[in-house]
């Protein structure tokens, strides 16, 4: 925040924004982190216990499960961590992401309507049912926001999963009544192990709102100023904070469907990245998108070699690691107050 | 409960007593009011007790005069003194808890007793094997996991809430962390165990009353007794702590050192409830704003009967209910939950800020 302050005084003499040479995107630090990624995704590639150069069918097997389980963590770790970055600027808030504000228990509860409602449901109607749940309830959390006055920053997040825990209770009392508990907790717990051609297509979707909220980038920011700010600055704050719950749940409402729960992925990535780079969702999108891939990517690769015949779910290792990075950001956090 | 409406409070409650004419100030608005609180809380005890009555009795499958009548009631009498332990721990708990944070939407079951429990559980097993973990149970496993999670609770939230950034609302986020980071590495290891022995770990982590080990009563009903004790020997001083930091500060209180020493005293309580009967998220909470409902009085030395009478009522009313007339006998814990969430909800939404 401040070198970008600093980077702006200095160039004082010209009156109009000079963002765009100012903050080239191409340079030598994203392509070395581009270069990484790309680089972990390939030891993804050839992570696993299918020998894929020894077996006759190996170059099969290659593209059935091995090629889309890269992919969809790559679309997944944008996915998640651009929605936690959205979600923050929307409420103006560090310490929000989609697991602390209740979105994810949404979806499940969104499964579960589904799996009520239609005998065997299939994977578009499961993601409907998430997408639309994990709307309501990204809307309801924002609306609590607005209703209930706060004193802390801190009791945001607290109120999120308190209000998560309460969804969540709901879901289990239904899915007790009806015999579907086991449903539910398999679902809580994301993993990649399932992926392979023609179960997870439906990710590609996230591409498009990646492009949606490149192109909504700067009103994003204006709305992330506030009503009274952005407002006066010509946003329609109303219709940009709509559109941008809007596509974080569908972004987290696909990757709840077709993988589960990524637990704190949203949360330290764009905090991470903004620590280094300031504020700017604009520029920072980019990157954003690519330490959130490095990330799962880094995450799953772990989760698959460290009891090696066998794998851990991915949300496990992510659980794990993500509640002290969130901790470290919290202590960080206080000692900057 | 934010600090001008504590104070309008206490301005109230003075005029109030000034319109009395009485010269001490009181803790009930008017003498009707005093009245009624009395009614309401003999009420909901003989009820409590009527219901607890019914738990033992009720649909015994063997006559009164059948010499298995009392073993029978005998059996039963363990599911409702857990209910008794559960109800004083969680309530007088959560009063005080909310009191010292001074926020009356929050509880002290967000502090991750649970994650540290199954925790403490899980690693046994993990790093110990089965034998370990079978021997590792009764009294002295109990008396553990207690000082465990005491320890755990002092070392981390002395630490965050004394000094110069010293913050009770990161005390509580940090918690809450640490209680989903705890059930993620506990799930991880069970997820290694092999199946026998996550056979054997499952059976210990569904604590509920009805599992619950009478032989652990000997040793759970004194501690909570003292600690319930010295909490409500401690209710004046909470008066004062739940007036926020600075008023109570600027009326001679030494607030880190009370907010601590409270939240000790409540971390056992804690402690004792979850190691005994298995976590329960939002009962404290629903026992805690209907008292305050009910008791029409901020002062603590009302508050904390009402929230027992009603606890215990609660609980006692919910496992009847369940198990005589709906005949559903697994769900009770997750109706306790879900009331209790939509109250905190609604209580959310009412008032308006936190």
């Amino acid at each position: 925040m401040l070198k970008v302050l600093m980077s702006q005084t200095s160039g004082v003499e010209c009156a109009q924004p000079q963002r765009h040479e100012q903050k080239k995107l191409l340079t030598k630090p994203f392509i070395f982190a581009t270069f990484a990624v790309i680089v972990l995704a390939l030891v993804s590639m050839f992570t696993g216990v299918y020998d894929i150069r020894g077996q006759a069918d190996g170059m099969e097997m290659f593209f059935i499960t091995r090629v889309p389980r890269t992919f969809s963590l790559m679309l997944t770790g944008a996915a998640m961590s651009m929605s936690g970055l959205v979600m923050q600027l929307i409420t103006q808030n560090r310490l929000v992401e989609p697991t602390t504000t209740g979105t994810i228990e949404w979806a499940g509860l969104g499964l579960i309507a589904v799996y009520l409602l239609f005998p065997a449901p299939t994977l578009v109607l499961r993601m409907t049912g998430a997408i639309v749940f994990s709307f309501l309830g990204t809307m309801t959390f924002f609306w609590f926001l607005r209703r209930v006055k706060l004193r802390s920053s801190l009791i945001v997040p607290i109120i999120g999963m308190m209000l998560g825990a309460v969804i969540s209770a709901i879901s289990t009392f239904v899915g007790l009544v009806f015999g579907m508990t086991q449903n539910i907790e398999t679902w809580f717990v994301g993993s990649f192990a399932s992926v392979q051609v023609g179960r997870y297509e439906y990710l590609w979707l996230i591409v498009g709102i990646t492009i949606f909220i490149f192109i909504y980038a700067d009103r994003l920011t204006l709305a992330g100023l506030g009503e009274d700010i952005a407002t006066s600055l010509g946003v329609n704050y109303n219709r940009v904070i709509f559109l941008g719950t809007a596509l974080i749940s569908f972004a987290v409402g696909i990757v709840a469907a077709v993988i589960g729960n990524l637990p704190f992925l949203g949360l330290i990535v764009p905090n991470i990245v903004s620590m280094f780079r300031g504020d700017d969702l604009r520029s920072n999108l980019p990157w954003v998108c690519l330490s959130g891939m490095g990330t799962i990517i880094a995450c799953d690769i772990l989760a698959r070699v460290i009891i090696m015949p066998f794998e851990v779910p991915v949300s496990l290792i992510l659980g794990t690691m993500g509640s002290v990075v969130f901790i470290v950001i919290l202590l960080r956090k206080r000692k900057l107050t | 409960m934010s600090k001008s409406a504590s104070l309008n409070q206490l301005t109230l409650r003075i005029e109030s007593n000034v319109q009395d004419n009485a010269r001490l100030a009181r803790a009930f608005r008017t003498r009707k009011e005093e009245r009624r609180y009395w009614i309401v809380l003999l009420t909901l005890i003989s009820l409590g007790v009527l219901f607890a009555y019914g738990l033992l009795v009720y649909n015994n499958p063997v006559p009164v005069s059948s010499p298995s009548f009392i073993p029978v009631v005998r059996r039963r009498l363990v599911a409702v003194i857990a209910m008794l332990i559960a109800a004083i721990c969680q309530s007088i708990s959560t009063v005080a808890f909310q009191s010292i944070t001074n926020n009356r939407i929050i509880t002290p079951s967000l502090l991750g007793f649970e994650a540290i429990y199954s925790t403490i559980h899980t690693s046994t097993m993990f790093f110990f094997g089965t034998t370990v973990f079978v021997s590792f149970s009764g009294v002295d496993s109990f008396l553990f996991q207690v000082v465990a999670m005491v320890l755990v609770c002092l070392i981390l939230y002395g630490w965050l809430l004394s000094g110069k950034y010293g913050n009770l609302h990161l005390m509580l986020l940090v918690g809450i962390i640490i209680g989903s980071g705890l059930r993620s590495v506990g799930s991880f290891m069970r997820r290694l165990l092999a199946p026998s022995e996550f056979d054997v770990l499952q059976a210990r982590l569904f604590a509920s009353v009805n599992n619950a080990d009478a032989a652990l009563f000997p040793i759970a009903i004194p501690i909570v007794m003292v600690v319930a004790f010295l909490l409500l020997a401690n209710a004046k001083k909470l008066n004062v702590l739940s007036l926020g930091k600075d008023v109570s500060t600027s009326l001679g209180n030494k607030h880190q050192v009370s907010v601590i020493y409270t939240l000790v005293l409540v971390s056992i309580l804690m402690a004792v409830s979850t190691a005994l009967v298995g976590p329960l998220t939002f009962y404290g909470f629903l026992v805690a704003t209907l008292a305050y409902q009910a008791a029409q009085t901020f002062d603590h030395r009302y508050i904390f009967p009402m929230a027992l009478a009603i606890g215990f009522l609660i609980i006692t009313a919910a496992y009847f209910f369940m198990y005589h007339v709906f005949n559903a006998q697994g769900v009770v814990s997750i109706i306790i939950e879900f009331f209790g969430g939509i109250l905190f909800l609604i209580a959310i939404l009412r008032k308006g800020t936190l």
